[in-house]
């Protein structure tokens, strides 16, 4: 049997192996997604944690992100609960990085002399990670499909140098280039008749039952204490691997792993509507103060440039 | 005479923020070389998303010499003086000084400093990379491999190259030296980022911007808004359609191109179901695509205009389709909006506001909705409104805040609630009220006239003000999150259009009630255990009612806000100053119709001249007064009076009946007869200061006639206080 060619207008695995093909190209490691669950790519360390400090670092990655509030049932087109991300990061960012993203459409098929790309004013934060940066949406055609943001701070660190970060919303991007209105008819693999795989075949059932364990079966008294389990571990690891004097920080990345975990059951949490509006502002600066703490302590590490 | 050409290219600028920036170049500029005694013919700034360019025509190639003499000491003054002269004007020996001699004080050293006019060229070389490290962008950020340094460039987005050139327009110009952020001023700029990428040279305004319209950029805001709207307005013509204009996206839309390219796209006709705003909001918000009507009707057809910044290929049939994909799934979702909103009443949505806050110190939407309620019910006789559907109206008046159609366009909330209860069925008046009770808007946005909808309006305003009030959150200066000054602006137009309201007493019995909220939100907000307890707030007299200190503050926040109403209505605000002087003055339709009557008054001869004698009185009361340390403001003795001159006793029977009937009249609000009344007493106070002297030797007739004249202050002060009046 013949293999599909990842073309990337023909499927959606394609379109992920052009993009890694091009970016590696361009010196990028391309890392494979981070084994926890994320609300966005920016949550890998190779991003939060690799901007800070003055160490280069080119990286791109997919990333499976959670967004427990967007679960539609699977019966919305454009929405869901778990959707990938193409996330590069460069840094510094290089001159010409517009020049980058833009020749990175070409090479997925966008062909610039027939579409109307735009960069329309987009101030990215989030507060959560304690970071903000300028860029903005990039429109094909009017639709967004990928945010374009030049880190300023990370954890409440300046970062310094600035990296770019390029994060490519897949789906929106392969119903674009496929011609396809409905996110489960998006074709996945490329191949012809009984072998052809859809994006429903692979993800429809998985949305529905999510959805349902997001809003209605998630278990709220685990989830608050897995918050605060997260949280204290989150503290203990950093304490654990403090440095002495003149030394390096020893677990950070431990540490930052139950950050993320924190950051997703809070999630979980208020998609399940059990966070009143003055808790939720608490509960995210309780989780900017483990990303900040984490950051910190990043930058005393080799990694962080220590 | 030479001209500056600068261009600033960079990333992609955001739209907003574009026209302030080419303002804000130009005043940087031109103020820089005015300060240095640089004047200039003209100069014009302009932007487009890649860049910002500014042109300064008619400067001097150098500026002007300048010759400055510096005095010194005495000849023969002691070493050390001399010393610091010849430092301070930069000589090396007195030989370089001459000397003067002052015929008074003797000779003295005399320096004479010339300096040569500076290089224009070497000026714009050190004023220039100031503005631009120091350029007023809103945000600003630090990128690429410079931003490891600390005190790296910041500009709004990475900045990527300078064209500067200075010179005449019959010769190349030159390129004025300066570098910064690694950035050096040239003479090579880039045109349309796809349709025309490679370099160009430029040399000066004319050529560069006849080269940048080659290379598909036009550079002039206004003409691109210009092309926008003519192409968009013809098109939509060309299909029988008529265009929804919209200042502020065709400013926006023309700040996301430097290429307009205009198309039409259409949508399917069934999503004309959902409200129309509703459709204009997501294509605007979303898209910032113009929304088209069936020409010669308000029915919004299903059709919108795009604006690309892309001559494609295809004619822009790729564009157009993957736009109406984005709307076509926009307005699927704005249906689904609608729908889903219907399926649940208003009165249902109740109990979620309760969970939202307004305002920390302040307490939930619920609360707060409470005190709106209450008050709406209460003002609704005094508007003319049925209590009970105004009490309805104000428990509604929020709830398509929590909608799913205002959640994700704000800017609809009102006009959503009121779409929802008039399909609830309920009555046209509290539908209506939802959607009218934030009105006006702004000074240009209508005055609603339905009596409910007034009611839960002014209830809405002035318990937001009453409540900031409460909690010292106060507009100050240019600050004004809250909208405040906006409130009471409303609260002003509902009143002067013939309501009345004793505001101060409203505002008391409303502090109430917000007192009870910010307790209760105190409560919520503290941590268990901890009590709570009402702020204490002072009580004063006030006209003889005992009154909150806080609302006076207030009222006097609507004295302000009514003089600029009234000014811009073309009243005096020395007037309105005049009115509000007396005590007791809270009613501002009476105050503004007092206000009219006395302006009218004033601008008579008898006005004119009645305010010249009462100037006069209150001078001669206030040096006398202050001479003897004493008030003279006892009545007048009629008796006395009529034994002293013919003038006198004239006056004092005048003053006697025009106080009394103005007083009458005032009482009866019958301004124009008050002033009336006040207009007799302009020939006895003309006769009076023609005959008779005040100053006269007898004591008691002085003391008689200092009180006589007090008797015109205080006849004056039945309408308003003179003393405030200028002129």
């Amino acid at each position: 049997m013949p293999s599909p060619a990842p073309t990337p207008n023909r499927s959606f695995q394609g379109l992920i192996l052009a993009l890694q093909t091009y970016w590696a190209d361009k010196g990028c490691v391309i890392l494979q997604p981070y084994d926890m669950e994320v609300g966005a790519g920016t949550f890998h360390p190779a991003t939060t944690l690799r901007a800070l400090g003055p160490k280069p670092w080119k990286a791109a990655y997919v990333q499976p992100s959670r967004r427990p509030k967007d679960g539609r049932y699977g019966e919305n087109p454009n929405r869901l609960q778990h959707y990938y991300q193409f996330q590069v990061i460069l840094k510094p960012n290089p001159p010409n990085l517009q020049e980058l993203y833009l020749a990175s459409l070409e090479a997925i098929g966008v062909d610039l002399k027939l579409h109307d790309i735009r960069f329309v004013e987009d101030d990215w934060e989030s507060p959560t990670l304690g970071a903000w940066g300028l860029g903005w949406e990039c429109w094909c055609d009017g639709m967004e499909v990928s945010q374009f943001t030049y880190f300023q701070q990370v954890a409440g660190f300046e970062c310094a140098p600035v990296a770019g970060e390029l994060t490519y919303g897949l789906e929106r991007l392969a119903m674009y280039v496929q011609g396809v209105e409905n996110v489960y008819d998006l074709d996945f693999n490329g191949a012809e008749g009984e072998d052809r795989v859809t994006y429903g075949d692979v993800f429809l059932q998985a949305e529905q039952e999510y959805s349902r364990h997001n809003f209605e079966a998630a278990d709220t008294t685990m989830l608050f204490r897995q918050f605060t389990d997260a949280e204290s571990a989150c503290r203990a690891y950093l304490d654990a691997g403090a440095p002495n004097e003149g030394e390096r920080h020893r677990m950070v990345q431990p540490a930052y792993d139950q950050c993320i975990k924190a950051s997703h059951v809070f999630n979980l949490l208020d998609a399940r509507g059990v966070i009143s509006v003055t808790e939720r502002q608490s509960y995210i600066l309780r989780v900017r103060e483990l990303a900040k703490a984490c950051g910190a302590a990043w930058l005393k590490t080799a990694g962080g440039g220590a | 005479m030479p001209d500056l050409l600068l261009e600033l290219r960079s990333e992609e600028i955001p739209a907003r923020m574009q026209r302030r920036a080419a303002e804000d170049l130009r005043k940087l500029v031109t103020d820089a070389l005015v300060a240095r005694g640089f004047l200039y013919e003209g100069a014009k700034a302009f932007a487009t998303p890649r860049r910002l360019a500014l042109h300064v025509a008619g400067l001097p190639a150098r500026g002007e010499a300048v010759r400055e003499e510096r005095r010194g000491p005495r000849v023969g003054a002691p070493e050390a003086a001399i010393q610091g002269f010849l430092k301070s004007a930069g000589l090396t020996s007195l030989d370089q000084a001459t000397t003067i001699t002052d015929p008074k004080k003797g000779e003295f050293y005399l320096a004479v400093i010339e300096k040569a006019g500076r290089e224009t060229l070497d000026v714009l070389a050190e004023i220039l990379p100031e503005i631009v490290k120091s350029f007023p962008w809103p945000k600003a950020m630090r990128w690429g491999a410079a931003s490891a340094q600390p005190g790296a460039l910041r500009w709004v987005r990475p900045l990527q190259s300078i064209v500067a050139t200075f010179g005449p327009e019959t010769e190349t110009p030159e390129v004025v030296p300066f570098e910064v952020g690694g950035i050096r001023a040239g003479t090579t700029t880039y045109g349309h980022r796809f349709l025309a990428p490679g370099p160009i040279e430029v040399r000066r305004f004319d050529d560069y911007i006849q080269a940048l319209e080659k290379a598909k950029v036009i550079l002039d805001a206004d003409r691109r808004k210009d092309v926008i709207l003519h192409d968009a307005r013809d098109l939509a013509f060309a299909c029988g359609l008529d265009l929804v204009e919209d200042e502020g996206l065709l400013e926006e839309v023309a700040g996301l191109v430097e290429w307009p390219v205009v198309l039409l796209g259409s949508f399917d006709a069934a999503f004309l179901d959902i409200p129309a705003e509703a459709i204009r909001a997501t294509i605007r918000a979303n898209q910032k695509c113009f929304v088209l009507r069936k020409s010669g009707s308000e029915d919004l057809a299903p059709a919108f205009i795009l604006v690309s910044n892309l001559l494609a290929s295809d004619g822009g049939l790729a564009i157009t389709a993957g736009n109406e994909r984005v709307v076509r799934a926009r307005l699927s979702d704005a249906k689904f909006f609608w729908e889903t909103d219907k399926a649940t009443k208003l009165e249902d949505r109740l109990p979620k506001l309760d969970t939202i806050v307004f305002h920390e110190k302040l307490g939930t939407q619920g609360m707060r909705i409470q005190r709106i309620a209450a008050l709406a019910k209460e003002l609704a006789p005094l508007v003319g409104a049925d209590p009970a559907q105004a009490e309805q109206a104000a428990r509604l008046a929020k709830a398509d805040l929590v909608t799913e159609m205002v959640g994700e366009f704000p800017e609809l909330q009102g006009l959503m609630g009121a779409k929802y209860a008039a399909l609830e069925g309920l009555p046209p008046s509290v539908a209506t009220a939802l959607g009218d009770h934030y009105k006006p808007l702004g000074p240009t946005d209508r005055v609603p006239s339905d009596p409910v909808a007034i009611a839960v309006a002014l209830a809405d305003k002035i318990d937001t003000l009453v409540g900031f009030w409460a909690i010292d959150e106060k507009p100050t200066g240019s600050k004004d999150p809250y909208a405040l000054r906006r409130a009471a602006l409303g609260v002003i137009r509902y009143l002067l259009e013939g309501r009345r309201l004793n505001l101060v007493r409203i505002f008391d019995k409303h502090s109430d009630e917000v007192g009870r909220s910010i307790i209760e939100a105190k409560i919520a907000n503290a941590p268990a255990g901890v009590s709570a307890f009402a702020a204490g707030v002072g009580s004063v007299d006030w006209g003889g009612q005992t009154t909150n200190v806080k609302s006076l503050d207030l009222l006097a926040f609507f004295a302000d806000r009514l003089k600029v109403y009234l000014r811009d209505q073309g009243a005096r605000h020395d007037l309105v100053d005049a009115v509000f002087a007396l005590p007791g003055q809270d009613d501002l339709l009476l105050i503004a119709r007092r206000v009219e009557a006395l302006q009218k008054f004033l601008e008579t001869e008898d006005g004119k001249n009645l305010l010249a004698g009462y100037k006069r009185a209150a001078n001669i009361l206030r040096i006398e007064e202050k001479k003897d340390g004493r008030a003279y403001d006892a009545e007048p003795d009629a008796a006395l009076a009529a034994q002293g001159e013919p003038a006198e006793r004239a006056l004092a029977e005048a003053l006697q009946t025009a106080r009394a009937e103005a007083s009458k009249a005032v009482a009866a609000e019958d301004f124009a007869g008050a002033m009336r009344a006040l207009s007799t007493l302009r020939a006895p106070v003309d006769a009076f200061f023609t005959d008779v002297t005040v100053n006269a030797d007898d004591p008691k007739l002085r003391e008689n006639r200092l009180a006589l004249l007090n008797a015109l202050r205080a006849a004056t002060r039945e309408v308003a206080d003179f003393s405030k009046i200028e002129g």
